[in-house]
C-alpha cells in the first residue's frame, strides 16, 4: 500500500501509539463509572460487599489510570512531532478542543484521584464518593470532547478556510463541536466502554467462579454480586450498543459512502444490494474475490428498505478510496464479537430466570474467554472508523500526505523502535500486575490500595490499618 | 477592536502559558526531583516515603505538562508545529522517560520479589533523570534558537547536541534534585530528613554555579538578548533578577543550616526557579521560537484564542481550588509504613 517511508512510520506510529493509549481511557472510562456506582450502592444499601468490590476494583483503576495518562502524554505532543502540517492547519479548530478536554477533564480526574485513591479514611463518605463521582464524570467529559474532535475530522463544519494559510479558521463552535456525526460517535464509543469493562469484570468473576467450583466451594458473595451486575450490563447494553452502532452506520452513509463500501467490500453501487458476509477484497483488481453473500440483505442493513442504493468503491478514484481488505475484516470482526456478546446476555437472562446464574459453568467459562472481547471489538471498530477516514485527515479537505511532518526517516525509526520497547516493558509490566491483582479472589474486608496510603502525622483521624478493619464496612 | 485583541489575545496567553509551565516545573519538578534523588538513597522503608510524598499528586503535577501541549497546539498552532519536529528526539526520550517513571510509580508497590521491586526503582529512576535532562536540552535548544522558513523547521534531527543545551539538561535535573531534596526537608522527619538537608547543600551549590554559567552564557546566544542587558531602560527590568537571586540563595543556606526550619529551604528553591525562569522569559520575549517567530507570528487568530480564554478564566482557579484542596487533604509529614511490615 506504501513502502517504507517516514509518512509511513509516521502513520503506523501514531497508530501504534493510540492503539496502546484507547483500551486504557476505555477502560478508566467504564471502570470509574463502574466504582461511581458501587461506591453509591454501599452508601445507599450499606452492604458491606459493594465496599469490598470498590476497593478490589480501585486497585485496578489505580493502574489502568496511570497508564492512561503516560501513553496520553504522548499523544499530546504526537499530533505535533508527526503531523505538525495538520497541527499549524488544523490547531485553531483541534488545539481549542484539546485545550477545553484538559481544562475541564484531565484536571478533574487527576485533582480527585487521590482523594479517590487513598482519601477514604482521611475525608468524609459523603466527600470521598463526590470525590469518585468527579473522576467518573471527568472522564466522561474527556470523552467528550475527544469525540467532538476526532468527528470533526471526519464530518468537518462550521470551518473558515483562510485564502493566505490553508488554515482550518473556527467559523462557529457550535457547529464545530456539534458536528453531524459527533452525537452517534459519542454514545457508540461511551456504550463501548461501558461494554468493555462488564465483559473483562464478568471474565474475573468467571474465573474465581470455576476455580470455586474446581476447589469445591461456593465462590464469594463479592464474586457473585459481580458476575451478577456484569451480566446486567451484558443484557441491556449490547443489544442497545448494537442499535447505536446501526444509527452510526447511517450516519456514516449519509456523510463518508466511500467508508461504507470499503466495510462492505461493495465494488458497484446499486440498489437491492446483497450483504458480503466474507470474502476478499482486492483492491488492485477492484473486486472482491470469495464472496459468500446474501442477496438483499446489503441494502436492508444500510438504508434500512431492500431496494435502498449502497455505494462502491468504483464511485471514487482509485487514489481516494479506503483501504478495503483491512476495514472489512476489522468490521466484521466488531459485529461478530457485538453479536455474541448480546447472546451472553440474553443466555444470562435466561439462566438467571432458571435461576442456575452462578452454577452453570459453561456461561463462566464463556465469560472468561470473552474478557477481552468488548476491548478487541473497541479497537477494530476504531480502526474501521478511522482508516476509513483515509487519505483524508480532515475529512474531504486536507489529505493525511499533506498533514505529516518533515522527519527525516532515521530520526523516526529510532523512535519508533524506541516505542515499541519502551511500551512493550511497559505495558507488559501492567498487563502482568492487572492479571495478578484479577487472580486474586475479592473477598470481605477488602484493603483497596491504601496498602501504600501515606502517613500523615497531621491531618484528621487515623483509622488503624488492620487489614480486616472494619471501621468502614459497617 | 480586532486590531487591539489581536495583538493583547497573544500577550495574554503568552503569560498565561508561561505561568502554566512554570508551574508544571515546579510540580513536577520536585516530583522528578525525587526519582534523582534515588541515586543517593537506597534503603527500601526511605524510597517509600519520599514516594508516597508525591503519590497522591503526581497524576495532576504531569497534567499541567499535557495542558501545555494542549495550549500550545490551541494558541500558538504555528510554535507547536515547528517547535516539536525541531525538538522530536528529545520530546521523545522525554515522554518516553515520563511513561516509564509513571508507571514505575505505581508498580514498584505492587511488586512481590525484591528483584522486581529493585527493577522498577530503578526504571523509575533512570525515567526521572532522563526526563530531566531532556526538559533541560530543550529549554536550552529553544532559547540557543532554532532555524525556521516559512513556518517549516529547517535544521537537522541533531541541532540540540549542542554544549548549551546539554549544559542546560545538567542544570535542570540538578535543580529538580535540589527541589526534589528540599521538598522532602519539608515533607519527612528523621534520618531522611538529615539526609535530605545534607545533600540539598551540595545541591544548592552546584545549582547557585550553573545559574552563574547560563546567565553569561545566554546573553552571548543572540545579540538581541544581549541588547537586554546593555541598554536602558531593558536594563531596569532585568537588573533586579540578579540581586534578587543573591538574597534568595542567603535565604536557601540559611534554612539548611537552621535544624528547625522546614519549610523555607523549599520556598527559597522555589524562589530560586522563579527568578531563573522569569530572567529568561526577558532574554527570550517577545519569541516564541527564537530567532525569528514572535507570539503574534505564531497565534492562532482571536476567535480560536478567545474561546480558550473564555473557559480559562473560569476553569483555570477551579482546578487550582480543587489542586490545593489535594494537597492540603494530604498535608502533614509522611513517616515509613511499619505498620504493614
Amino acid at each position: 500500500m506504501f513502502g517504507l517511508s517516514a509518512l509511513f512510520l509516521a502513520r503506523f506510529q501514531f497508530a501504534f501509539t493510540v492503539g496502546f493509549h484507547i483500551v486504557f481511557p476505555a477502560f478508566s472510562i467504564g471502570l470509574a463509572a463502574y466504582l461511581a456506582v458501587l461506591e453509591g450502592l454501599w452508601l445507599k444499601t450499606g452492604r458491606s460487599a459493594y465496599l469490598d468490590l470498590f476497593k478490589y476494583w480501585l486497585k485496578i483503576f489505580s493502574v489502568v489510570f496511570a497508564m492512561g495518562v503516560v501513553s496520553g502524554l504522548v499523544m499530546s505532543y504526537e499530533f505535533g512531532t508527526n503531523w505538525s502540517q495538520f497541527s499549524q492547519k488544523a490547531g485553531p479548530i483541534l488545539g481549542p478542543m484539546l485545550a477545553y478536554e484538559v481544562m475541564t477533564a484531565f484536571f478533574l480526574e487527576a485533582g480527585f484521584l487521590g482523594v479517590m485513591m487513598f482519601g477514604l479514611n482521611r475525608v468524609g463518605k459523603g466527600l470521598h464518593f463526590g470525590a469518585t463521582c468527579m473522576v467518573s464524570i471527568g472522564t466522561l467529559i474527556s470523552m467528550t470532547w475527544i469525540l467532538a474532535s476526532n468527528s470533526w475530522m471526519q464530518t468537518p463544519q462550521g470551518y473558515i478556510i483562510d485564502e493566505a494559510t490553508g488554515r482550518f479558521l473556527p467559523g462557529n463552535w457550535w457547529q464545530i463541536i456539534f458536528n453531524p456525526s459527533f452525537p452517534f460517535r459519542l454514545v457508540h464509543m461511551g456504550l463501548a466502554a461501558f461494554l468493555s469493562v462488564a465483559f473483562i469484570v464478568a471474565g474475573v468473576a468467571g474465573w474465581h467462579l470455576l476455580k470455586a467450583r474446581r476447589e469445591d466451594r461456593q465462590a464469594s458473595e463479592q464474586v457473585r454480586l459481580m458476575f451478577s451486575m456484569a451480566m446486567w450490563m451484558a443484557a441491556i447494553v449490547a443489544p442497545v450498543q448494537f442499535l447505536a452502532g446501526d444509527t452510526q452506520g447511517l450516519n456514516t452513509l449519509e456523510y463518508q459512502p466511500a467508508k461504507i463500501a470499503a466495510m462492505e467490500g461493495d465494488w458497484e453501487s446499486e440498489g437491492r444490494a446483497p450483504e458480503i458476509l466474507f470474502g476478499i477484497p482486492d483492491m488492485e483488481n477492484e473486486t472482491t474475490h470469495y464472496k459468500v453473500q446474501i442477496p438483499l440483505l446489503g441494502s436492508l442493513i444500510l438504508t434500512h428498505s431492500l431496494d435502498g442504493k449502497v455505494p462502491g468503491l468504483k464511485d471514487y478514484p482509485k487514489d481516494l478510496r479506503p483501504y478495503s481488505p483491512l476495514l472489512f475484516f476489522s468490521f466484521r470482526i466488531m459485529i461478530a464479537l457485538g453479536s455474541l456478546m448480546v447472546l451472553v446476555g440474553l443466555w444470562s437472562l435466561f439462566l438467571r430466570w432458571k435461576g442456575s446464574l452462578y452454577d452453570n459453568a459453561l456461561l463462566h467459562r464463556v465469560a472468561l474467554w470473552m474478557s477481552p472481547a468488548g476491548f478487541i471489538a473497541l479497537l477494530c471498530g476504531w480502526i474501521t472508523t478511522e482508516v476509513g477516514r483515509q487519505p483524508y485527515t480532515v475529512y474531504g479537505l486536507l489529505k493525511t500526505s499533506d498533514s505529516v511532518s518533515e522527519i527525516a526517516l532515521p530520526s523516526m525509526a529510532t523512535s519508533m523502535i524506541a516505542f515499541v520497547i519502551v511500551y512493550f516493558i511497559v505495558f507488559t509490566g501492567g498487563i502482568t500486575i492487572l492479571l495478578r491483582s484479577f487472580a486474586q479472589e475479592p473477598h470481605s474486608g477488602e484493603e483497596g490500595p491504601s496498602e501504600h496510603e501515606p502517613h500523615m502525622s497531621a491531618g484528621t483521624t487515623q483509622v488503624s490499618h488492620h487489614p480486616h478493619n472494619a471501621g468502614l464496612a459497617e | 477592536m480586532t486590531e487591539s485583541a489581536a495583538f493583547w489575545l497573544p500577550v495574554v496567553w503568552a503569560v498565561l502559558a508561561a505561568s502554566a509551565i512554570f508551574l508544571y516545573v515546579i510540580l513536577d519538578g520536585f516530583d522528578l526531583g525525587i526519582g534523582v534523588l534515588f541515586l543517593k538513597e537506597r534503603d527500601h522503608d526511605h524510597r517509600n516515603v519520599m514516594v508516597n510524598t508525591v503519590a497522591p499528586v503526581w497524576d495532576g503535577n504531569e497534567t499541567w505538562m499535557i495542558f501545555g501541549g494542549a495550549a500550545l497546539y490551541g494558541v500558538f498552532p504555528v510554535a507547536y508545529g515547528t517547535i516539536l519536529p525541531a525538538l522530536y528526539l528529545p520530546i521523545l526520550f522525554m515522554l518516553l522517560a515520563l511513561i516509564l517513571r509513571g508507571v514505575s510509580f505505581e508498580f514498584r508497590f505492587k511488586m512481590k520479589s525484591a528483584r522486581s521491586q529493585l527493577f522498577w526503582d530503578a526504571s523509575f529512576c533512570g525515567g526521572s533523570i532522563v526526563a530531566a535532562f531532556m526538559q533541560g536540552v530543550i529549554l536550552g535548544t529553544l532559547v540557543q534558537g532554532i532555524p525556521v522558513q516559512n513556518n517549516v523547521f529547517v535544521g537537522t534531527s541533531l541541532d540540540w547536541v549542542t554544549p548549551f543545551a546539554l549544559f542546560c539538561g545538567a542544570a535542570v535535573t540538578i535543580g529538580y534534585a535540589l527541589l526534589g531534596s528540599t521538598w522532602l526537608i519539608w515533607r519527612c522527619e528523621g534520618e531522611l530528613q538529615d539526609t535530605m538537608r545534607r545533600v540539598s547543600y551540595t545541591l544548592a551549590g552546584l545549582m547557585l554555579l550553573t545559574i552563574v554559567a547560563v546567565s553569561v552564557w545566554t546573553p552571548q546566544l543572540h545579540t538581541t538578548y544581549m541588547q537586554h542587558w546593555l541598554e536602558w531602560p531593558q536594563l531596569a527590568l532585568v537588573l533586579p533578577v540578579p540581586v534578587a537571586v543573591v538574597a534568595v540563595a542567603g535565604a536557601l543556606f540559611l534554612g539548611l543550616r537552621n535544624r528547625k526550619s522546614h519549610l523555607l529551604p523549599f520556598i527559597s528553591t522555589l524562589g530560586l526557579f522563579f527568578l531563573c525562569f522569569s530572567g529568561l522569559g526577558i532574554n527570550v520575549w517577545p519569541y516564541i521560537v527564537p530567532p525569528t517567530i514572535t507570539i503574534w507570528q505564531a497565534s492562532s487568530p482571536p476567535s480560536s484564542q478567545a474561546f480558550v480564554l473564555f473557559g480559562a478564566m473560569f476553569l483555570l482557579p477551579v482546578i487550582l481550588g480543587y489542586t490545593i484542596y489535594s494537597y492540603y487533604v494530604f498535608r502533614g509529614k509522611v513517616t515509613a509504613e511499619h505498620h504493614y511490615h
